[in-house]
């Protein structure tokens, strides 16, 4: 089997690595570049949990072959904190306990942040569509749907 | 596997062409990664359509759009200028999978991976879209209808691609709306599915008309008899009820854990007649 090398940037950092073909982004962060945030669920593009940004847009990092990476802007969780200062979505999440086992945490982050960037002042409706895609099992969404109402408002008054 | 992004449709076509074994085209890869993972498939080529030149353009041409083969759902949805001209043809693609899912997903895998549900056909095939198809030999066009044979199964030959759709221009006072019943409103796969594309006279009377179903046969169905229930009408409640029988009767859908046979039968009628009105008040009429 032929590896491929793959030169992008993720989190603003160029990094390189080298990756067999069929080997999805998702296994190339985890277990090549100890990005360990994105989690496998269902690793098949229904949960969500694996959510990173691929030049801007939100995807699913399983459903991606690292080989397409080449030159791409990636962006996951561990992007949204600047050095120990958490994104206004990470602390609201803290404050709403919007959270309990956690595995689907890392990737509502990502697609809230993505949905706030489009959409400062979204309506609990917006959000409940946008997040769609991102299964939790805990919390029941109600407490989701808060914190990110209450990381928008904080984000719309900074 | 190899994993090749050729930069021409020339060099991807032949790429596929020459191949021995298994190859598959990649484009936003949400139905081949899955296969992938789930085994169906063990390719010993990928080849990576997005860096083919224009392939992620949306391009005017002759009053419509030339929409590229690795244009995103989430990138077509935010044009404002396809979604004015057709958006039932927009709301079909963009119902498809979650915001994820449509960071990456395009109409024209959605087309190729050939299922009998794919949101994005019945109203491409409305639209009159025509694909662009580039092979060994050359391009060719092929209206977006004769496309899917069956589940799974499509009319592209070995090494041919799809590289483009073609929305075209449409005529003055004309709308199309896309309309599919699932049983949650998002993340589900259509149980039964109706497109239709009308374009009226100065008196609001129906003078061009296309119903198209999908999810209730193996391949998405142009009904020429509910189109004609609507000609020369101004969708009064017996052009509508003759529009919905007319696609009732053209189904011939599978019963599964999704749907039964009389069910689907059934709301693909009631969904051709409110995808009708969506349709015949965006092409201007009242009623």
């Amino acid at each position: 089997m032929k590896t491929i090398h793959v030169a992008t940037t993720v989190n603003g950092d160029a990094v390189e690595f080298i990756c067999a073909p069929e080997e999805s982004l998702l296994d190339v962060l985890r277990n090549r570049l100890g990005l360990t945030g994105a989690k496998e669920g269902c690793g098949s593009g229904d949960c969500g949990a694996c959510s990173i940004t691929l030049d801007g847009r939100l995807v699913c990092s399983c459903l991606v072959l690292a080989a397409e990476a080449e030159g791409a802007e990636i962006g996951t969780i561990e992007g949204l904190a600047i050095g120990d200062a958490l994104h206004p979505l990470q602390q609201a999440f803290i404050d709403h306990a919007a959270l309990q086992c956690g595995i689907c945490t890392p990737g509502i982050l990502v697609a809230a942040k993505a949905l706030l960037e489009r959409n400062p002042d979204p309506t609990d409706t917006e959000i409940r569509y946008w997040l769609a895609g991102n299964l939790c099992r805990c919390t029941g969404y109600d407490k989701i749907i808060r914190a990110v109402q209450d990381a928008a408002k904080k984000m719309r008054a900074a | 596997m190899r994993y090749a992004k050729p930069e021409t449709a020339t060099d991807a076509a032949r790429l596929l062409a020459a191949e021995p074994g298994v190859a598959r085209v990649l484009a936003g890869g949400t139905d081949l990664l899955v296969q992938l993972k789930a085994g169906l498939v063990e390719p010993d080529l990928i080849v990576d359509i997005k860096h083919i030149a224009g392939l992620r353009d949306i391009t005017p041409e002759a009053g419509g759009f030339r929409i590229g083969a690795a244009v995103s759902g989430a990138q077509l949805g935010e044009h404002a200028g396809v979604r004015a001209l057709w958006p039932g043809v927009v709301e079909g693609v963009t119902l498809i999978g979650s915001t994820q899912v449509q960071g990456r997903a395009t109409m024209a895998g959605n087309l190729c991976n050939g299922s009998p549900a794919a949101d994005s056909v019945p109203a491409l095939v409305a639209a009159g879209a025509v694909a662009q198809i580039a092979g060994p030999d050359g391009a060719r066009d092929c209206p977006v209808l004769e496309i899917p044979l069956g589940p799974g199964r499509i009319a592209l030959a070995k090494g041919e691609i799809i590289i483009s759709i073609l929305l075209p221009a449409r005529p003055a006072r004309s709308g199309d709306a896309y309309l599919r019943f699932t049983p949650r409103s998002e993340m589900d796969i259509g149980v039964a599915s109706a497109a239709v594309a009308l374009t009226l006279d100065d008196g609001g009377r129906v003078v061009a008309a296309r119903v198209v179903l999908g999810a209730v046969a193996p391949t998405v169905r142009l009904v020429a008899p509910a189109a004609e229930a609507l000609i020369g009408t101004r969708l009064e409640d017996g052009a509508l009820a003759a529009l919905a029988a007319a696609c009732s009767a053209a189904c011939s859908p599978i019963d599964d854990k999704r749907g039964t046979i009389a069910f689907r039968t059934e709301v693909a009628g009631v969904l051709a007649r409110r995808a009708a009105v969506i349709a015949y008040h965006r092409a201007g009429g009242r009623k």
